[in-house]
């Protein structure tokens, strides 16, 4: 039987880690409040160049040197690249594992393919490289600040990459940000870029030759959706650790109530003890 | 009322411009374009330069370091690498980047020069569009 010493002590410590999990908690939601912004704010540029793309591609359809265009080339899927973003830190609930099963799962599902991983975020590099795969590259820090400048100089690397023939195609993992309750792996092509089909709605005039309009917004179609997929992971994963701090404070309330019922109760019985033991001392002597 | 049409301006961080303008001064790779109402369909590459339009009589402005546009008879999106407002404009930096970028363009060598003429560019548009603003 625990003492009633204990039981104060075990309701202290409970007490102490929901002070930590309440503050997690409300900074979380702070940090989720400017992320969500951040999201908000990235979409009208991410929507016109999609709309923009789609114009300049059939206008340009049919052009041999668009099909010759270094970010365009269908080659076999020998060689994948995964850009994994996944968070630096833990304690986000299922957020990391989510990102790092999905892309896990992908990875299984086409055996024969080689695979190497683009880390963006510390989670997702130090799961796969437990796992044996090749980490090409491993970046830090991305999900603080979003900076536009360090997301850019990863896009270009890869797509680098993918014009030199190193790799065959580059897929992006992360989170996508449905809701402060639900965050849902997506799992995308990047390169070669998939070019939105169908015919040009409009007859623009072109002040330079669509082709050439097409090669330069392809290399900064690859940047804008890293730079979405960055924006999306940084807002789920605080979504998901407020989330996963709500229910732990949530619970050590239900543990503290626990404890206290359990330590009144042994009170109660130590005091009821001492009663009966001077009552029957008592009547032993008349 | 005057005719007017839908103009914005969108960086990949924010959306900077989203107003009904007269009237826009856009700086094009091959020199400036103005745009009216009910211009022409038209898709186009942006160089570095000031963008000036016009809202019920009151001109604005807007540094645009390159990046895309489309025109379309009611409205002209601008997809913008970078867009600062004149009193964003850090005048120190802007400075310190046009000296770089014209002594990389003097020793020349093995530098980048298309890069380098990029940064000076954007470099000048940001001390213009500063300098209009008398600052």
């Amino acid at each position: 039987m625990p003492s009633l010493i204990d039981f104060r002590r075990r309701i202290r410590s409970v007490k102490n880690t929901q002070q930590i999990t309440k503050a997690m908690k409300m900074v979380s939601a702070a940090k989720l409040r400017r992320s969500q912004e951040a999201v908000v704010a990235g979409r009208p540029f991410a929507g016109m160049l999609q709309r923009m793309l789609a114009n300049v591609a059939g206008a340009a359809a049919g052009n041999d040197s668009v099909k010759e265009h270094p970010l365009l080339q269908q080659r076999e899927q020998k060689k994948v690249l995964v850009v994994l973003v996944s968070a630096d830190r833990g304690l986000a609930g299922a957020f990391n594992s989510n990102v790092n099963r999905g892309a896990q799962k992908f990875m299984q599902e086409l055996p024969g393919t080689e695979f190497e991983i683009e880390a963006v975020g510390k989670k997702g590099r130090d799961y796969f490289r437990r796992r044996g795969y090749t980490i090409a590259g491993d970046h830090q820090n991305f999900s603080r600040k979003p900076n536009y400048g360090d997301v850019a100089a990863v896009a270009k690397k890869v797509s680098a990459r993918y014009a030199s023939g190193e790799v065959d195609a580059v897929y992006l993992a992360y989170n996508e940000f449905k809701s402060v309750m639900t965050q849902q792996f997506r799992m995308v092509r990047v390169l070669p870029v998939p070019l939105p089909e169908g015919e040009a709605s409009t007859d623009y005039i072109y002040e330079q030759p669509a082709e050439e309009l097409l090669g330069s917004l392809l290399p900064r179609y690859v940047e804008i959706e890293l730079w979405r997929s960055v924006l999306e992971s940084t807002a789920s994963e605080h979504a998901a650790r407020m989330t996963a701090m709500d229910a732990a404070s949530r619970n050590a309330s239900e543990v503290i109530e626990r404890v206290t019922l359990q330590m009144n109760r042994v009170r109660q019985a130590s005091i009821t003890r001492e009663i009966i033991e001077v009552v029957s001392g008592a009547s032993a002597l008349k | 009322m005057a005719a007017t049409f839908e103009l914005e301006v969108a960086t990949p961080d924010r959306l900077i411009v989203r107003e009904q303008v007269a009237e826009a001064q856009v700086p094009g790779k091959d020199g400036y374009l103005g745009i009216l109402p009910d211009h022409a369909p038209l898709l186009t590459e942006l160089g570095a330069g000031a963008l000036t339009y016009t809202v019920g009589g009151a001109s604005h402005t807007v540094m645009v370091g390159g990046g895309w546009m489309e025109v379309l008879p009611a409205s002209v999106r601008i997809l913008a690498t970078v867009a600062e407002k004149p009193n964003e404009i850090d005048l120190k930096r802007a400075q310190g980047a046009l000296d770089r970028a014209e002594k990389r363009l003097k020793e020349s060598g093995a530098m980048d020069i298309p890069r380098a003429l990029a940064a000076a560019d954007r470099a000048r548009a940001r001390l213009a569009v500063a300098a209009e603003f008398g600052r």
